[in-house]
């Protein structure tokens, strides 16, 4: 099966096609070896870094920016998302506190990427 | 009250020009919302950070880096403070709930004061006035700060980079977007906006495309699109009713300038910002503007950049630094729309960086900066208009010169 890709590794933005042969992957429609590399790992294992908001009690927001510490696969993002959803952390918040570990298995930990003080402080 | 330098705007292009300035003059820093950061707090995606941290950082991360170099430095930071006036003597006329009216007399002031979205009465789209239109920007704000859904069922009107990033973001909230639709013919927002928030979740681009009415009393119930001619016509027989109960606008960021128009700074008709020299000092001695406010980026690193530039040189001004040589004028040449800085005017840094938009997309191209004769080239496999380019020369090519300075994009190069 032929998959194509628009790679991002520069403005050029390469309309690629990768076709797995067996246990090779044929890359075709690249200009450089960075296309070859971002097709290959889009059609094997795309990954993601996740970033959303959590809810926050007592912060001065209601909502926590948080991301994942490393990519995880692209199919597992919305469904960590949605477990994200249930998550409430505690203001005060500081910046990179870890507030969900290994979210659904993933081995990523979701941190924070704000500092959050407490509401009337 | 007085000061060395005024910065006026907390966002990325503020923060990084009053910690640059405050390594050598007294600042103060002004900022309208009570909080630091500008826009970045509810960008909450990442692909900030990549030149200057060699790292993919989100939006408030990239600004809490800046905002705890400000808490540690004595800039006095006044937030919940509005800029009422500047006039050309530098008086800064400001009010803030606990002050009142403030008069601030400054040596030099630093214009950071961003850019604004352009709004659906500035696009003339007719049909009703219901709820339920929001620019993106303002929509990024209720979902990623305010804890709120603008809608359910959404279409995007303009593939800018926010309504892409938007797109996404919509998805991941459990709405349904319909379609991102682009007047132009091809996309106004980084390819690998395209890529990521659109391809990635299949969410469809119609280019040449745009919207042509909004229907529903008191919600948007529908807007209709059509697709246009080559002069982004509307063309008749292509409309199409999509039902929804919200529409958001991505359509353009203009820099907002009321207050450097007011201090009397001479303005560029392009860029929609006052035109600066490669200190970033505008027509009014003395007067500094950077990031946004000069011209729309796509990297907020560029905007760091060029804003430590403009404190830098607003503190030398400050304390009585400058020295100035001959006014050269930057012109733009072959396919530029644009170029800042505008003039030069001191050529005392080891290098000048221009920034610039093309008109038109080409490839395999060469950028030639030239006075009667070439005198930097560089090359470059793709410019389009989107992407802002840059070209950074040695100043030592740049001394002697006399007259113009005129930029190109042209002329293919061999493989």
């Amino acid at each position: 099966m032929k998959s194509k890709f628009t790679c991002i590794e520069c403005p050029l933005g390469c309309a690629i096609t990768a076709e797995k042969k067996g246990d090779e992957i044929i890359v075709t429609g690249n200009k450089c070896n960075r296309g070859k590399d971002y097709a290959i790992r889009e059609l094997t294992d795309p990954k993601r870094i996740l970033t959303t908001t959590v809810f926050v009690e007592n912060g001065i927001h209601p909502l926590l920016p948080v991301k994942s510490d490393r990519e995880i696969p692209k199919n597992l993002i919305k469904k960590c998302i949605g477990e994200l959803s249930k998550v409430r952390a505690k203001a005060p918040v500081k910046y990179g506190d870890v507030i969900c570990k290994n979210v659904m298995g993933t081995g990523a930990n979701i941190v924070s990427s704000c500092s959050m003080v407490r509401k009337n402080e | 009250m007085k000061t060395d330098v005024a910065v006026i705007g907390g966002g990325p292009a503020g923060l990084a020009a009053a910690l640059k300035a405050s390594e050598q003059a007294k600042v103060m820093l002004l900022e309208r919302e009570n909080e630091l950061g500008g826009i970045l707090p509810q960008c909450i995606h990442n692909g900030f950070g990549n030149f200057i941290f060699k790292k993919m950082l989100t939006g408030p991360e990239y600004a809490h880096h800046f905002m705890g170099k400000v808490e540690k430095s004595d800039i006095d930071v006044k937030t919940e403070t509005a800029v009422l006036e500047i006039n050309e003597d530098k008086t800064i006329v400001a009010t803030n709930p606990s002050d009142g009216i403030l008069e601030i007399k400054a040596k030099a002031i630093v214009l950071a004061m961003g850019c604004r979205e352009r709004s659906r009465a500035q696009i003339l789209i007719p049909g009703t006035r219901p709820a339920g239109v929001y620019t993106a920007g303002t929509a990024q704000r209720l979902i990623n700060i305010e804890g709120v859904m603008p809608g359910k069922r959404i279409v995007i009107l303009g593939s800018g980079d926010v309504g892409l990033i938007m797109a996404r973001r919509f998805i991941l909230e459990g709405a349904e977007v319909e379609g991102v639709y682009e007047i132009m013919q091809k996309p106004g927002g980084l390819t690998r906006n395209v890529v990521q928030c659109l391809e990635d979740y299949g969410i469809p681009l119609l280019l040449s495309h745009t919207v042509t009415n909004i229907k529903g009393k008191k919600r948007v119930e529908a807007v209709t699109v059509a697709k246009v001619d080559k002069s982004m016509k509307p063309i008749k027989g292509t409309e199409r009713v999509i039902p929804c109960d919200c529409l958001i606008l991505a359509v353009g960021l203009i820099p907002e300038n009321e207050l450097s128009k007011q201090a009397g700074v001479v303005m560029d008709e392009k860029t929609g910002g006052p035109v600066v020299d490669e200190h970033m000092e505008t027509s009014v001695p003395g007067i500094f503007a950077c990031g946004n406010v000069v011209h729309v980026h796509d990297l907020v690193d560029d905007v760091t950049m060029v804003s430590e530039i403009a404190g830098e040189y607003a503190a030398k001004y400050a304390t009585g630094e400058i020295e100035r040589g001959k006014e050269i004028k930057v012109v733009v040449g072959d396919n530029v729309r644009y170029v800042v800085p505008q003039f030069l005017r001191s050529i005392d840094m080891d290098n000048v960086t221009f920034y610039f938009r093309v008109k038109e997309e080409d490839k395999n191209v060469k950028v030639i900066i030239s006075e009667s004769m070439a005198i930097f080239e560089k090359k470059e496999r793709i410019v389009k208009p989107p992407e802002m380019v840059k070209a950074s020369v040695p100043s030592e090519l740049l001394k002697g010169i006399q007259n113009e300075l005129r930029i190109d994009v042209r002329g293919k190069y061999e493989k």
